[in-house]
């Protein structure tokens, strides 16, 4: 995973690659609570990521409620055919910002 | 078919992974089932690292059976920590907002909804969670 920050730490973008799997999620989460800090417009690229699970699921709607509770914006973007399809069987392409292009 | 017992903690959740893709992988599982198993795969080994036996730590088994004709994957996860049957518990409501989501139960619903056959037993003081997906 990738963190790309702005100057003036308004906006972050998350790129994820491969799995985003119990072990990985802990991960993220311990380093997305403090990148989040001050940030209004988030951006996680999934281009590269190729799996995830519920504890996966359950960091991106943390930081989704997060964005939501500060009135920041959060938008998911490339997110390949299968992360899509667990996104749709868990209700989370009504909940997240989902941006394919 | 092929069988792992392993200390029921997150960080061997890898060795898991492996130990079921070397199997699928030797009967040509397509990739798109495989992560569909991979995904429950991890589901259920992370609830029982999670819940079986805290706050101690025991073991879980994994056995993994490919069936032929139609070929189908049967992985069977048994442990022996207090009973608890998941698929007891109702769905969660995947229609709700951000706010009123909660993701308890979500990773069992996964599973229910992307496998082909899910079922539970408890026997001889064991968990017996068995899924099974076509190839």
């Amino acid at each position: 995973m990738l963190f790309d920050k702005s100057e003036n730490g308004e906006v972050l973008t998350l790129t994820l690659d491969k799995k985003l799997t119990a072990v990985t999620a802990g991960e993220l989460e311990k380093d997305l609570i403090e990148k989040l800090a001050g940030v209004k417009s988030f951006t996680v690229d999934m281009s590269r990521l190729v799996y995830v699970s519920s504890a996966g699921l359950r960091v991106l709607l943390n930081a989704q409620k997060y964005m939501n509770k500060t009135n920041g914006s959060m938008i998911v973007k490339n997110a390949v055919p299968e992360v899509m399809k667990i996104f749709e069987t868990t209700g989370f392409n009504e909940i997240l910002n989902v941006k394919n292009s | 078919m092929k069988e792992l017992t392993i200390s029921a903690e997150i960080p061997n959740l890898d060795t898991v992974i492996e130990f079921v893709n070397e199997e699928l992988e030797a009967h040509d599982c397509g990739p798109k089932v495989q992560m569909q198993i991979e995904v429950a795969v991890e589901e259920i080994f992370v609830n029982i690292a999670h819940y079986a036996y805290q706050p101690q730590i025991g073991t879980a088994t994994v056995r993994v059976e490919v069936q032929p004709e139609p070929q189908a994957a049967v992985i069977t996860f048994i442990d022996s920590g207090v009973p608890y049957d998941p698929l007891a518990k109702p769905d969660p409501d995947v229609t709700l907002s951000a706010e009123e989501r909660e993701v308890g139960g979500l990773g069992i619903y996964m599973v229910k909804k992307s496998m082909d056959d899910v079922s539970y037993e408890y026997k001889d003081g064991k968990n017996i969670f068995t899924i099974k997906k076509k190839f």
